[in-house]
């Protein structure tokens, strides 16, 4: 089975800390996996280690076939996998159409004008046309994470990655991040989603990854993991959500 | 004999000016060359220090360190009057423009340190996660940001700059300070010097204010 991201056996410490301890998973082409579990339990960890934000200490991370330990290999996953951050990140210093377009230029060769009419698309398609010459301090939350996700999209990405994209959000704008979400899960593309959002993961996601303490304790599909935990550490975690 | 006589003797003002005004051309010479050198190297060292390999890392440190800490004036004399003892003799223009320069050089890349590690983290991950080059990620994202964000100290201390050029004059350097002292020797009169003094501030003020301004704007969108 050789699916489109391969993690086996990873493991990655901060000083004595154990922030993923021995974590595998294997995502298949088009599926969408959702991973929850509470604050510091490593699944931020996990996703950025994929496209090496984080280096990992030991273990195996396969993107599309190629390793993200070998420098060589990383940029070309870098090229193919497109993230989205809690905190947008989108550079301040460019209008909304330049953040969009930037990377096509620079890394696919793309001229500006093709960029840009990628560009102009794709933030037509996440509902911000108007937005286009503005910059991203003169918009919401709601919509510079939009543009965060425009932006992941314009390099026509074989997997989304989400690394808590309503975290930031003032509640009346998480709803319509993760409705731009939710329609792309619909696209096929394969998509991993680390989210505090259980009604979204329930909605979206094909199969669930509960991390406890830098390991996957339980994965399956929404239905088994919010309705019948097996696991003791994932039925109280579910409590004090819901409970909260 | 009045204070005007002695220092705003306005006869002897006017004749001493176009030798004033010369002297002012060779120090806006020598600053700005300086400022320049001192940026790109200032520029090269910052990158260096942050993202070379590790033995480089260490040279620019020690670089920036021990230029930092030698005085500009031991360094101009160093440089003009000890190297042509090994056969290495330059110019006075040289010579100044060298120290102004590599001093300048030291501080600028540590402003520009601080510019770079002022940004939040998340500008270069968003960089590196769309697979940008490390000379792009520099290019198109940190350096335009960084940059930015330190005008107003590579302001100050290219207005230092400015000011030290003044010290050019002890290698014999026919900047505005050198000419100001001749021209006293010549009209047996100090007017000249307080005539560069106006000058030099005529020149800086201006900077001086805008760095105020620019740091004001800044802490006003910091807020």
């Amino acid at each position: 089975m050789a699916g489109i991201i391969e993690i086996r056996d990873v493991r990655k410490s901060f000083g004595p800390f154990r922030a993923l301890d021995g974590v595998d998973l294997v995502v298949e082409e088009g599926e969408v996996v959702v991973v929850i579990g509470r604050s510091g339990s490593g699944k931020s960890t996990l996703i950025r280690c994929l496209n090496q934000l984080e280096a990992h200490d030991s273990g195996t991370i396969l993107v599309h076939g190629l390793d993200a330990s070998r420098p060589s290999e990383l940029r070309r996953i870098r090229t193919e996998a497109g993230m989205v951050f809690q905190s947008f990140n989108l550079f301040p210093h460019m209008s909304v159409l330049r953040n969009v377009a930037l990377a096509p230029v620079r890394v696919r060769g793309l001229t500006w004008a093709e960029a840009n009419a990628r560009a102009r698309k794709l933030l037509v398609r996440v509902g911000l046309a108007e937005q286009i010459d503005k910059y991203p301090n003169q918009l919401s939350g709601g919509q510079q994470q939009r543009v965060g996700i425009a932006r992941a999209l314009a390099m026509e990405p074989k997997v989304l990655l989400f690394d808590e994209p309503t975290s930031a959000l003032d509640p009346e704008m998480v709803g319509e991040v993760l409705e731009v979400i939710q329609q792309l899960a619909r696209t096929g593309v394969t998509m991993v989603v680390v989210t505090h959002e259980m009604g979204f993961a329930r909605r979206v996601a094909d199969r669930v990854a509960f991390i406890d303490a830098g390991r996957i304790v339980e994965i399956g599909p929404p239905a088994a993991i919010f309705d019948t935990p097996r696991d003791p550490r994932l039925q109280t975690f579910l409590k004090s959500i819901l409970s909260a | 004999m009045s204070i005007f006589d002695t220092f705003l003797n306005w006869k002897v003002f006017v004749e001493t000016l176009p030798l004033l005004l010369m002297g002012l051309w060779v120090t806006i010479g020598l600053g700005v060359a300086a400022i320049v050198l001192g940026a790109v190297g200032g520029m090269l060292l910052a990158l260096l220090r942050l993202y070379g390999p590790r033995p480089l890392r260490w040279v620019a440190v020690t670089y920036i360190n021990v230029f930092r800490a030698i005085p500009l004036l031991v360094l101009l004399i160093v440089i003009y009057y000890a190297l042509p003892f090994v056969g290495l003799r330059f110019t006075s223009f040289t010579s100044a423009t060298a120290a102004l320069s590599l001093v300048s050089a030291a501080y600028s890349a540590e402003i520009l340190r601080a510019g770079i590690e002022g940004l939040p983290r998340g500008q270069s991950e968003a960089a590196r996660a769309l697979g940008l080059s490390p000379l792009r990620q520099m290019t198109d994202v940190i350096l335009p940001q960084a940059v930015k964000l330190v005008i107003p100290p590579l302001t100050s201390n290219s207005i230092n700059v400015m000011k030290d050029t003044s010290l050019a004059s002890v290698v014999a350097m026919p900047d505005l300070l050198k000419q100001a002292t001749q021209a006293q020797a010549l009209a047996a009169n100090p007017t000249p010097l307080i005539g560069a003094a106006l000058i030099y501030l005529v020149l800086l003020l201006p900077f001086v204010n805008l760095v105020g301004v620019a740091e004001a704007r800044l802490a006003k969108r910091a807020r």
